[in-house]
């Protein structure tokens, strides 16, 4: 039983891969942005689904993480020129000025940086409940964004970076794929693994009821910060690919804003899913490239409409608000793909008896 | 500082807590009610600055008769807002709830910035606000002081209602315990819709002062304002209508004394607020004013 699953799974990924290259071969390049667009977002999705979704605890706070590991492993990867170039308003300081590491060790220090942050911020804030704790950890990423716009000498302040090197070791641009599909890879295979532990059982049962969770002798705070440490890791880990894809980063980036829509992508796809949040990422992002045609002009036939700026969002804001009111599961509610689906199929009927 | 320049900021911080007091009552109400964060209130407060912006620009009213249409329509924006976000969901788990009134406001902000633009707009000011007065040495524009006034006859208009009326007291009966107001026959339905009226009706008067203060208009104007509103609340304990002001008056009056300690602190103004929630959510959780209540199991 335990074997079969590891072989399946390990096919499931060799099936993900051969994809992968052929999609490499197959995308144009603006394809393959809004594809690696679409894996930036699952990573963030599923972190904020593993806080949110498994734990329940409802933060906000998402796009302040992903500032700390943006800013962190933007400032990691940029050459001298670079830095000296962005920062002509004030000198950076110089304990920076000639740091320059390999884009992998500089996101995984992104993410350290985010992940310590967390602790740093969950300490005091989840001991609090429900709603305050969605402001506190929003307070926070505010705090965290109005840091980064005032420290100019360290992350230059609300002019921003500019020219961040591109993911991926080389300068091809054929690399990011790899990189990203393959921390995607990597985030899934540790979720699935964490939430199937006795320590993701413990998150589940915090979420159905805190009082019963502690009086089966679950030590909340541990388990709540193991959990918003763990996301907010992949927060930054997240937020440091959205740097470097985006190839420029700027406090105003890491607003409020950017949390909706990772919330967004959670709620559709329905929350307590890794797999809902997989697919929900890539459709929300696709869809979201698709859409920009209702912002410019439209030709139906020999009508014409002209676009309004903003519509797209219309569209998404009012989608979010129609889930959340009539069908609350989004698309998948808490189950997850299976390969035991298939067995139910016709033509296995044999091995759904074994299982 | 001169207690000249000391009296200037005074008048500021009093003025801008006015305003910080007046909407963070619209919070507190709300939750005093139905425990929910309505984060849409910002936009309700957005919303009420376009209505009078148009009022005048578009529909040639004088200033008053736009601020009262403003006031009136905000307050049916607000019991509308209730009805289509809120009460579907009123025995849904609370994370449902939130994520609910997170997005009426994202879809309020969106909304608003197809139909009225995204540039900034700015708010006509009729020429009896603009004036200034000099008392002593201290020149002060009239809004500054118009402002507080406004706010405690709002006050006393509100205290009278909460504390000397029928509906009133089915609101705090409500606020006290929701099940047992049922069970005494009040009307949960008009009460809560009652009291979104109240609280849009308030943020109205905050947001049309606010235009005239800083008379520039942009869809997103309220997403900020709006948590600074909510975190005074929380300062003073949510639930807690003399606690908002309290709290209103706090956050005002300590953000201005940044301002004017010193100019290498400004940039940091917008962080006061939420270090200042922080802080109070881990001394006092139940806010300054606030009761403690017990987690019933």
């Amino acid at each position: 039983m335990k074997r079969e699953k590891v072989i399946q799974s390990l096919i499931s990924i060799a099936a993900v891969i051969i994809l992968l290259v052929i999609l490499n071969k197959v995308l144009t390049p603006f394809q393959a942005r809004i594809f690696n667009l679409g894996g930036i977002y699952i990573i963030l999705a599923i972190s904020m689904n593993l806080i949110n979704g498994f734990v329940g605890l409802f933060s906000l706070g998402h796009a302040g993480f992903m500032a700390v590991g943006a800013y962190t492993s933007a400032l990691l990867t940029m050459s001298r020129e670079a830095k000296e170039m962005n920062f002509f308003l004030e000198p950076i300081v110089p304990w920076l000025l000639d740091v320059q590491l390999p884009f992998p060790i500089a996101i995984i220090i992104g993410g350290l940086m985010a992940a310590l942050a967390a602790a740093l911020i969950g300490a005091p804030v989840l001991r609090l409940n429900d709603d305050y704790l969605a402001i506190a950890t929003l307070g926070f990423s505010e705090i965290i964004r109005v840091i980064f716009t005032n420290t100019q000498s360290l992350t230059n302040g609300a002019l921003g970076l500019k020219g961040l090197p591109y993911i991926g070791v080389t300068d091809s641009p054929k690399e990011a794929i790899w990189w990203i599909w393959g921390l995607v890879i990597i985030t899934i295979v540790f979720m699935v693994l964490l939430i199937n532990s006795t320590y993701g059982r413990a998150f589940k049962a915090i979420r159905e009821d805190e009082i019963a969770a502690e009086a089966m002798g679950i030590n909340l705070f541990k388990h709540k910060m193991m959990a918003f440490i763990i996301g907010s890791f992949f927060a930054g880990i997240g937020g440091a690919l959205l740097g470097h894809y985006m190839n420029t980063i700027d406090p105003l980036l890491f607003r409020y804003l950017l949390t909706f829509n990772i919330i967004l992508i959670v709620v559709l796809g329905g929350i307590g899913s890794i797999t809902s949040s997989v697919i929900s990422a890539i459709v929300v992002t696709i869809a979201q490239e698709l859409l920009r045609v209702l912002d410019g002009k439209m030709q139906i036939g020999s009508l014409i409409i002209n676009g309004v700026p903003g519509t797209r969002m219309v569209v998404f804001s009012a989608l979010l608000m129609l889930v959340i009111l009539f069908y609350q599961r989004g698309l998948m509610g808490t189950n997850e793909f299976s390969w035991s689906w298939f067995k139910k199929l016709p033509f296995k009927t044999k091995k759904a008896k074994i299982s | 500082m001169s207690f000249q320049t000391f009296l200037q900021h005074l008048v500021n911080g009093i003025s801008l807590g006015s305003l910080y007091a007046l909407l963070a009552i619209g919070y507190t109400m709300v939750y005093g009610i139905l425990r929910l964060i309505n984060f849409a209130h910002g936009d309700i407060f957005m919303l009420a600055t376009y209505i009078a912006f148009y009022s005048i620009t578009t529909f040639l009213l004088p200033w008053w008769a736009a601020f009262l249409i403003a006031i009136i329509l905000t307050a049916l924006l607000g019991i509308l807002l209730e009805r289509a976000a809120y009460r579907p969901l009123r025995n849904s788990p609370r994370i449902s709830i939130m994520i609910s009134a997170i997005g009426a406001s994202f879809l309020i902000e969106n909304l608003a910035i197809v139909f009225f633009g995204g540039r900034p707009k700015a708010f006509p000011i009729a020429p009896i606000f603009s004036k200034i007065v000099r008392i002593g040495d201290v020149s002060i524009s009239i809004v500054t002081i118009i402002i507080p006034i406004i706010t405690v006859i709002a006050l006393v208009i509100l205290n009278f209602i909460v504390n000397k009326t029928k509906t009133g007291m089915a609101m705090r009966a409500v606020s006290k315990d929701y099940d047992a107001a049922k069970l005494m026959g009040i009307n949960i339905n008009h009460i809560i819709s009652f009291t979104f009226g109240t609280g849009s009706a308030l943020a109205a008067i905050g947001g049309i002062m606010w235009a005239l203060k800083y008379p520039q208009l942009i869809p997103l104007m309220g997403v900020m304002p709006g948590l600074k509103f909510f975190i005074a609340a929380v300062i003073g304990g949510i639930g807690n209508i003399k606690g908002a002001v309290l709290g209103g008056f706090i956050l005002g009056l300590g953000e201005i004394a940044i301002v004017a300690s010193s100019p290498a602190l400004s940039g940091y103004r917008d962080a006061f607020a939420f270090i200042l929630l922080i802080i109070i959510l881990l001394v006092k959780p139940t806010g300054l004013l606030g009761q403690n209540s017990a987690e019933k199991v």
